[in-house]
């Protein structure tokens, strides 16, 4: 059982790192309820 | 034949009131804590004019120093105080506060940037001192007016002041009593990045040994936006840097794709160039405000200085043949598409491999990778990390996966094929260019062959897609000599023309140590 599945799921992504949509589609993939997605840029 | 690089300026403006007072983490903090503890810090963080001309990254971007040599100082870089303390370098130059302050009073076409007499009158003569600064532009200098009168614009029309040590010593005026896209704040950030851009033109068109008027073609990529309500990004920052810089024959336009936008306008400029449509090309763009201070809470968190007090800037000229200057391959692109995705291995995919396999190369075959060159001492404080290792660890792995290489050569091939960075984080500006002056002068010394620019783009931060973004292009040594013989070129032919090159990249050379 995955620790995500039935969780809401905030994914916050990093450009240079893990871009959001990619958060999502595993937290997704893990059973979570993504209720906001973003990617932010620091450079 | 195959568009070459003649030559690249970048410059550097520092800035540290701008920081304070345009600096988006600093305006944004103003509204929403404006007691906090980080507004108060951060005054006693800003570098010195003295900490900047002995901070490393800087003189490796005005070409003082190499990035070999960087690799080699411990990091933090602040640390350790660079040996060539010099404004000027053969890329360009460090400009201080007071003269970028008169530089954007003289780039202003519509009486919108005011300045204190007094410090026109301090200042003017250093600002025309500079060797970069012609007549011309020191003629549009205004002597200035009272500075009652400035603190009252500031007070009473909407303008942005402009500080000098904590003092208001100027003005950018609205430009309309209702339209935002007009307001002092964008036309301050419009006049920044337009007289940046005027100060890197300069630099580029003179270390490409042209005349002004031998410039045709300007394109601006830098990430503001001009123009009216009717109009907000209109643009042609190109053709207004171009006038001020005195390019009198050059015509112009804007290219835009956030950070990736200068690698997009590199590509354009090659094909105008190979293509016939123009003999030279300047890509340039100036810095930005709103980044100055991006991630200074956490350098102050830290204890650190607050790095991000530099406006880049940086031009590229684009030349025909020429014989002896390295080329821009356009039939090796790496286009990231709308159907590549945004994870990390489809980027650098569709960057790096895609591309080299189309053209039977391996990941090997490319002797330096200019990704994102931002320098660690401004990411890795605030958790973003060391950017362009972790492009390089990208790559490496992807040439692992296809057995370009042995997993355990992962370590050399990052520190033979990598660089360590050294741009400021202005977005557009580390974006793969800041190694193209390095790299023309790499492979013309034959220390290597092969390079490939990355430019990546954060689309999603327009709200018009989620989609990312990226482009890439080989740069390589001049093969004309090759093509010439293979197509039949007398070897007389060949060896008239790279001796008119040379001679002429020798004039280049002169020019620049005069």
């Amino acid at each position: 059982m995955s620790i995500l599945a039935g969780k809401k799921v905030v994914a916050i992504g990093d450009r240079d790192g893990i871009p959001g949509p990619a958060i999502e589609a595993c937290a997704v993939t893990a059973g979570a309820e993504v209720v906001f997605s973003s990617t932010e840029c620091f450079v | 034949m195959k568009s070459v690089i003649k030559g690249a300026g970048y410059i550097l403006c520092h800035v540290p009131d701008m920081v304070l007072h345009n600096g988006t983490t600093q305006t944004t903090e103003m509204i929403v804590n404006p007691e906090g503890e980080y507004l108060k810090a951060l005054p006693s963080h800003l570098r010195s004019w003295e900490d900047v001309l002995e901070y490393w990254p800087n003189q490796v971007y005005i070409g003082n120093k190499t990035p070999d040599e960087l690799a080699a100082v411990p990091q933090p870089f602040y640390t350790t105080p660079c040996d060539v303390k010099e404004r000027y370098g053969h890329f360009g130059q460090m400009m201080p506060q007071e003269e970028f302050t008169l530089l954007m009073q003289a780039s202003d076409v519509f009486d919108l940037v005011w300045l204190d007499k007094n410090f026109v009158a301090q200042y003017k003569e250093q600002f025309a001192a500079n060797p970069m600064i012609d007549e011309t532009i020191v003629a549009r200098i205004k002597d200035g007016i009272e500075i009652s009168e400035i603190e009252r614009l500031v007070k009473e029309e909407h303008s942005e002041g402009l500080y000098h040590n904590g003092t208001l010593v100027g003005c950018v005026k609205r430009a309309h009593d209702i339209d935002v896209n007009l307001s002092a704040h964008v036309m301050l950030e419009n006049i920044v990045s337009k007289a940046s851009s005027v100060l890197a033109l300069i630099a580029g068109v003179q270390n490409a040994g042209y005349q002004k008027a031998d410039i045709e073609y300007v394109i601006d990529c830098c990430e503001e936006a001009c123009g009216d309500m009717n109009q907000r990004g209109g643009c042609n920052f190109a053709k207004a840097a171009a006038e001020i810089a005195g390019l009198v024959s050059a015509s112009g336009s804007d290219s835009r794709g956030f950070c990736a936008g200068p690698a997009h306008a590199l590509v354009e400029a090659a094909a105008l160039v190979e293509a016939g449509a123009y003999k030279t090309v300047a890509v340039t763009a100036g810095g930005c405000t709103a980044k100055l201070g991006m991630n200074g809470k956490d350098h102050v968190k830290k204890g650190m200085p607050a790095f991000e007090d530099m406006l880049g800037g940086f031009c590229v000229v684009i030349g025909e043949n020429d014989g002896v200057s390295p080329e821009i391959n356009l039939e090796i692109l790496g286009r990231h598409t709308v159907g590549t995705g945004s994870a990390p291995q489809n980027v650098i995919s569709s960057l790096v491999t895609d591309p080299l396999d189309r053209n039977g190369l391996k990941v090997t075959d490319v002797d330096k990778f200019s990704p994102e060159m931002q320098n660690p001492d401004i990411t890795k404080p605030a958790g973003a990390g060391d950017v362009p290792q972790a492009n390089y660890k990208m790559i490496a792995a992807l040439a692992v996966k296809r057995g370009d290489i042995p997993k355990a050569d992962m370590p050399a091939f990052i520190k033979d094929h990598g660089l360590t960075g050294w741009a400021p984080t202005q977005g557009h500006i580390p974006s793969g260019v800041p190694y193209i002056g390095f790299a023309r002068e790499d492979i013309m010394a034959g220390k290597i062959k092969r390079a490939m620019i990355i430019g990546k783009g954060s689309l999603f931060l327009g709200r018009m897609t989620n989609l990312f973004d990226g482009i890439s292009f080989i740069i390589q040594a001049n093969s004309s000599a090759e093509a010439a013989a293979a197509a039949g070129v007398s070897e007389e032919e060949v060896k008239s023309m790279i001796a008119k090159a040379m001679k002429e990249f020798a004039a280049t050379l002169l020019a620049q140590a005069e």
